[in-house]
């Protein structure tokens, strides 16, 4: 009998989704207050955070309806699905093939359809506000991130994630001009889908320049909690899918226990520059008007349009 | 030949025949009962639903067969009526009894409340509409065609002006019966075309048998596309001549408003379909990219406007402007990929577009039914007036939801899986021989992407500006919920919405036969190696969804979840007013209203509005704040036009001078004039 691997992998996948999310979390946190010169409370403080949030009494609004009580789970689950999905470890994962690039972003947008109609849902002036921010960064993020997954589709013939990291990673080794500018505008996206300076600041609490915290502002305890670790995976989502299209190596092919456990070593090495990286941008950069934030992702966009007719410039 | 020579083959056929029939006896009995709203509602809507059930199962269980015709031996003398049951029409009356039976139920609730209009009639005008709307997709003539599209454009503006005191209404359908008939002009022009451009020269017949074996050249096929484009895209909503959908619709009662988006629109893209593809034999590859630019421009223009809509249902009648111009890329693709002989792609693309179709029929028509019984419960259709009716209407607002996730395009919905394949169709161009269409088509992939992301943006709004929030009016506090044959309509919509979703490769195994008569026989199947769990259009390796994992591997996950947290911790709950950052003064009036909703998509796309805003100065003791979105095109376009005519038509006003000698005098001139040339 033979074991099956895949789904042991992607098992895996899912625990550490869950587990080093909001390691990474308190990492790029940690790595923010050594730049600025503090100490910083240690990479386990979202944990402590979380476990605190689960002990709380919630306390809701009162014309709070079943859409906002069911709202942190249903974003939670997303989160976990996506991070399922993409390819960490290994690329032979069984369930991969349930969802594709495209499907990816379908179930980012789900989720955030889900947490603006939440918003939307007590009625205070805050949540709307929130709302209609958060998806207006929606709707100009979104053709950007496609066209950067068009772009790597085009390269690999394939929108299935698994197999754009084996063409990238394990059958040839080509430079992709086109890459630069994919990689370039997929940061972007990044960074004002996770709400990140210089779009959102994850950290604030002045009421006019908050995006995603205005729409949470609402939860408390453990619904607040799904949504802090919700949020946490899905920064990591975002960032295992940008190690899978762009520096896909060390993700094993096979399943061998060595290769798993360099993929292992590679996930964390990438994790921590990447943390740090992340930090260091938005220690140096200051956070954009709101009017300035579609300029910001129509240059993602361009960027991202200017990869894929470099691909077949220069590449077909 | 014969008078009553009506040899009918095939027991599909006779069978939707029988049930047309059925239909038009439930129509006629409505006007027994003129004024009878019980019997009306309770008993007739109910069996017009029990129609479609029948119509489903036939035309599902009939698609695959190959074609079966008959004459009818009603019409003039001499001109019978052809009909015929293709895929083509078996698909399209599929669609429509999906649709009409949902619609039927819903209006049995609708129309037994009180209104200002005569049930019985209404009842007629309905099952007129459906009985004219299946004899456009079954006609096999020009001639019944044409009969059957005026009547479907005639019962459809008697219903629209239902409610005919007021003038706006009957404005809007005085506006929708004018652009109805230009676009029967030219669809009409085009049968013309199509009829007598021969490769000899001379006439064929009126019959579209007749037309298949024609054969016209390159230019009189493309005369015949441009007309049937504009003919078909005016029917449709395609801009330019758009103007009349999004008067009309909003007019209408909600139920008609369902029918008209959901199943009128679709008349429009069977009729091109047909000409494009059953009736011309040669596609050349600029009609493609003429129809995708046109559509996505169309899309551009539904989705943003439809962001800056007060009015609920006109703002829903912009989102189906919006997905007629998808569906259009899909048409425009599947010429494209034709013209060139890349059959495959020619049929994904064909599979995408009629599935778009089909989802848009299922959501748009839920949409419009929720906005119905709002409608009926609130008395209001301003968006800004509205909220907090999730608590007063928990069943319409729940079934709505699905409705507004599917036409927002996420999954595991239906919207989905029909804007993967068309994004999968555009992923897939690049084995043209021209390079900048490769170039440029998956670019075009993007403003698909935008327009889908703007429509979950839209459909933001929509949903939570009436459902959730805070009760922005006094009067919502007495909001019914939907009776019992409306939430069966709205249940049966929303349930294929979930369906079409989760099961997409069934669904697809239905449309296959679809291509085959329109592209040629050696059209290979779509998605043919797939089992019924893994969507995968063409290879796993390319791309695969797999709609029912998602959604069970989700479910899955919030159970573990929810129990999760309940065990390990508790699931204390405490109720307190809202938080809001601690401020202590609110009421529902510092909420978004629509117009602060559509703001972003004001200021972002701002040169695509015409806009005039009036803004308060500082020292107003009333401060007063406006702002008008209006379409450019009325001023670009539609004014200009009319003033020209109206300039005419004075020219002509000198001619008459209301004096008996002057008309002697005309009489006379042309007498002599006649003289003179003969």
């Amino acid at each position: 009998m033979t074991i099956p691997y895949g789904f042991i992998f992607q098992f895996i996948q899912l625990i550490m989704a869950l587990v080093l999310s909001p390691m990474f979390l308190g990492w790029i946190n940690q790595c923010r207050c050594w730049l600025q010169n503090r100490k910083g409370p240690g990479v386990f403080q979202p944990y402590r955070q979380l476990v605190k949030l689960f002990y709380k009494d919630a306390v809701l609004a009162e014309n709070a309806s079943p859409l906002f009580r069911m709202t942190p789970y249903f974003l939670f689950a997303c989160m976990c699905l996506a991070g399922t999905i993409v390819p960490v470890l290994a690329t032979n994962l069984p369930f991969a093939s349930v969802a594709d690039v495209i499907v990816l972003v379908g179930i980012f947008a789900l989720a955030r359809v889900f947490l603006a109609l939440a918003a939307m849902d007590i009625g205070t002036a805050f949540g709307n506000l929130g709302a209609r921010r958060e998806m207006m960064i929606g709707f100009l993020a979104e053709p950007a991130l496609l066209m950067v997954l068009f772009t790597l589709a085009f390269i690999s013939h394939s929108t299935n994630l698994t197999t754009i990291v084996d063409t990238l990673s394990h059958t040839r080794f080509i430079i992709y001009p086109s890459m630069a500018f994919a990689m370039a505008a997929y940061l972007m996206v990044l960074l004002a889908e996770n709400s990140r300076i210089p779009v959102d600041n994850p950290s604030t609490h002045l009421e006019l320049t908050m995006i995603h915290e205005a729409m949470m502002l609402e939860y408390s305890a453990r619904h607040l909690a799904l949504l802090e670790w919700a949020s946490s995976i899905k920064l990591y989502d975002y960032f295992v899918i940008g190690f899978a299209l762009f520096v896909p190596w060390g993700i094993a092919s096979g399943s061998h226990l060595s290769s798993m456990l360099l993929a292992f070593l590679a996930l964390f090495i990438k994790l921590a520059v990447a943390g740090f990286g992340l930090a260091l941008i938005e220690a140096l950069s200051a956070k954009m008007r709101i009017f300035r934030v579609p300029e910001f992702l129509g240059t993602a966009f361009m960027l991202a349009v200017l990869g894929t007719l470099t691909h077949f410039l220069l590449e077909a | 030949m014969s008078l009553f020579n009506s040899s009918i083959q095939g027991l599909p056929l006779s069978i939707i025949l029988d049930i047309l029939v059925y239909w038009l006896v439930i129509g006629f009995s409505g006007l027994i009962f003129i004024h009878n709203r019980k019997i009306v509602s309770q008993i007739l809507f109910p069996l017009g639903a029990s129609g479609g059930i029948v119509m489903i199962i036939i035309t599902a269980a009939s698609i695959a067969h190959s074609p079966s015709s008959a004459i009818l031996s009603l019409g003039l003398p001499d001109l019978p009526f052809h009909i015929r049951l293709d895929a083509l029409s078996a698909f399209f009356l599929f669609l429509l009894g999906i649709s009409s039976t949902g619609i039927c139920f819903f209006s049995s609730g609708y129309f037994s409340r009180d209104g200002n209009f005569s049930p019985g009639l209404v009842c007629l005008q309905f099952h007129l509409f459906l009985v004219s709307m299946a004899f456009v997709f079954l006609a096999d003539d020009a001639y019944l065609f044409m009969i059957a599209w005026e009547t479907m454009a005639l019962s459809s503006y008697f219903l629209v002006v239902t409610d005919h005191k007021v003038p706006e209404i009957r404005k809007a359908g005085y506006i929708y019966l004018l652009m109805a008939h230009i676009s029967a002009t030219a669809v009409l022009l085009c049968f013309g075309v199509l009829q007598k451009a021969g490769p000899q020269g001379i006439g064929g017949s009126y019959t579209f048998e007749m037309m298949r074996h024609l054969n016209p050249d390159s230019f009189w096929a493309t005369a015949a596309f441009l007309l049937a484009l504009f003919g078909f895209g005016a029917k449709g909503g395609l801009l330019p001549v758009h103007v009349w959908l999004p008067e009309a619709h909003p007019a209408a009662p909600s139920p008609v408003s369902a029918l008209m988006s959901g199943v009128m629109l679709k008349t429009a893209i069977y009729g091109l379909l047909r000409v494009t593809f059953d009736l011309l034999h040669l596609q050349i590859w600029w009609w493609g990219i003429l129809v995708l630019t046109l559509g996505l421009v169309t899309a551009f223009f539904g989705v943003i406007f439809s962001a800056v809509q007060n009015d609920m249902k006109r703002l829903l009648a912009y989102s189906s402007i919006e997905n007629i111009g998808i569906i259009l890329s899909g048409v425009g693709l599947t010429i494209t990929f034709q013209s060139y002989h890349m059959q495959t792609l020619a049929a994904l693309a064909l599979i995408a577009t009629l599935y778009h179709c089909l989802n848009h029929a299922c959501f748009k028509s839920l949409l419009f039914l929720s906005t119905g019984s709002v409608l009926h419960a609130t008395e209001e259709r301003n968006l800004g007036k509205l909220g907090g009716l999730i608590h007063r209407m928990p069943w319409v607002a729940f079934l709505a939801l699905i409705g507004t996730l599917a036409i927002a395009g996420l999954p595991p919905l239906n919207g989905f899986v029909s804007e993967w394949l068309l994004l999968q169709t555009f992923l897939l161009t690049t084995g043209f021989p021209q390079p900048y269409l490769n170039m440029l088509i998956p670019v075009a992939a993007a403003g698909l992407v935008l327009v889908a992301a703007v429509a979950a943006y839209v459909m933001v709004k929509f949903y939570a500006l009436i459902f959730l929030g805070q009760p922005r009016e006094v009067r919502q506090h007495e909001a019914k919920d939907a009776n019992y044959w409306e939430r069966l309509g709205l249940s049966w919509l929303a349930s294929c919405c979930v369906l079409l979703g989760l099961f997409p490769v069934e669904v697809i195994k239905l449309l296959n036969t679809v291509p085959g008569l329109l592209l040629g026989q050696a059209t290979k199947k779509v998605a043919s190696q797939a089992n019924w769990l893994f969507l995968t259009p063409l290879s796993p390796d390319r791309a695969s969804y797999s709609p029912m994992l998602f959604f069970g591997a989700a479910a899955i996950i919030i159970l573990i979840t929810f129990l999760g947290v309940r065990l390990v911790y508790h699931g204390r709950v405490r109720r307190s007013s809202p938080w809001d950052c601690g401020y202590p003064m609110q009421t529902s009036r510092m909420q978004e209203t629509a117009e602060s909703f559509g703001q972003p998509i004001r200021t972002i796309f701002s040169p695509f509005f015409r806009m005039h805003s009036e803004l308060p100065s500082p020292s107003d003791l009333e401060p007063h704040y406006r702002n008008i979105t209006e379409d450019r095109f009325w001023y670009l376009l539609y004014f200009p036009i009319g003033r020209f005519f109206h300039f005419l038509s004075n020219l002509f006003g000198r001619l008459q001078q209301g004096r008996i000698a002057i008309y002697l005098l005309y009489s006379f001139l042309t007498l002599i004039l006649l003289l003179l040339l003969i």
